[in-house]
């Protein structure tokens, strides 16, 4: 088939302004969108700068607007999207170049929660056996692969840079919700905050554009209702 | 699934104290709003009926202590709710803080204003039925 990308590019060291290239090509309908970004980028147009790594939806490199909705190129087919397709960064953060945004603000809000087990007290002489039941109730949350298609689809984050952002709350849900970890009272104190959890308008961008099909919005309420009643 | 109490602390005063409970707050008048509005719409327009609401109406309605009350719950909430909700958007859509301020100063002015003539009405109004 043949398709037409319309990408939008941006390269400071050429010129100022973004603008946005067509590039036209044959695909197969069951290629990806990476596949045909790669295309571009080794037969067409070798400065396209984009970040993609595993290739196979689980290093979340490869977050972008593709039709205006967020997705990640390597698990979007071809046919799902049809033979025109806009390619743009994510909303919200700087770009550095084409389809690379700067990320360290993202990380930043990730940092914040305190994204890794907590212990107090000494360390225990055996593992900490955990019922499948207290496992159930945090694995949504473990399937975050920290790609940032849910917090740059929330128009929150979009009107404010220091809303701790959906992706964050749910890394802070994985360990709230664990019943190994000790930590529970200081991240719900982080995100007990006009800049945490309260910030949420409940839109459901974020469920919407996780590739992993998170639950990101019941989880937000989850934590919400933990840091209203101190209670998980 | 048995729940953990999370240990002590959190409860500390600050921003997030007033957020989370406007979050509260917005969840309790939302839900308060859905019944007091609607069942004053049906009330108004079905059992009284569009065309015969004239002052006497009022009058009538207000001889009932209750239907007082029920007023002044309906002008609370709604007030409350809708300009903490006029707060949240201009914390997100005015980004002076210059011009933040001033808007919401504004809003919160009117707001005042709008619920003491409401509360004033609704507690002094005396006009016995003819």
């Amino acid at each position: 088939m043949d398709v037409t990308f319309t990408i939008r590019r941006y390269q400071p060291e050429v010129r100022d302004d973004p603008y946005y290239e067509d590039f036209e090509f044959e695909a197969e309908p069951t290629d990806r969108v990476l596949d045909c970004l790669n295309h571009i980028k080794w037969q067409i147009d070798g400065t396209l700068a984009m970040r993609r790594s595993c290739q196979t939806g689980i290093c979340g490199s490869d977050a972008m607007r593709i039709n205006g909705q967020n997705r990640l190129a390597c698990k979007t087919l071809l046919q799902d999207v049809g033979s025109e397709v806009t390619i743009e960064p994510l909303m919200g953060y700087a770009v550095i170049k084409d389809l690379v945004v700067d990320m360290d603000p993202f990380f930043d809000q990730f940092r914040r929660v305190k994204p890794f087990m907590m212990n107090e007290g000494s360390d225990p002489e055996r593992e900490r056996v955990q019922s499948q039941e207290e496992r159930e109730r945090f694995d949504d949350t473990t399937k975050c692969i920290l790609c940032a298609a849910c917090t740059t689809s929330c128009p929150v984050f979009w009107s404010d840079e220091d809303y701790v952002g959906p992706a964050a709350i749910v890394q802070a849900h994985r360990f709230i919700f664990d019943s190994r970890d000790d930590g529970t009272a200081e991240r719900l104190r982080i995100l007990d905050d006009a800049e945490g959890v309260w910030k949420c308008r409940t839109v459901f961008n974020c469920t919407k554009a996780c590739p992993r099909d998170i639950e990101v919005t019941k989880a937000i309420a989850e934590v919400k209702q933990a840091a209203m009643w101190g209670r998980v | 699934m048995s729940e953990r109490r999370v240990g002590g602390g959190h409860r500390r005063p600050g921003s997030g104290g007033f957020e989370r409970w406007a979050w509260f707050f917005m969840r309790i008048s939302g839900v308060a709003l859905l019944g007091l509005a609607v069942f004053h719409l049906l009330w108004m327009h079905f059992a009284i009926g569009v065309d015969n609401i004239d002052f006497q109406t009022v009058v009538r309605r207000w001889s009932n202590p209750l239907w007082r009350l029920y007023d002044f719950a309906l002008l609370a909430f709604a007030l409350g709710h809708g300009l903490n909700g006029l707060r949240t958007v201009i914390d997100e859509y005015v980004e002076s803080p210059g011009w933040k301020l001033g808007v919401k100063t504004a809003a919160a002015l009117i707001g005042f204003l709008v619920g003491a003539a409401g509360f004033y009405v609704i507690f002094t109004f005396d006009v016995p039925v003819s």
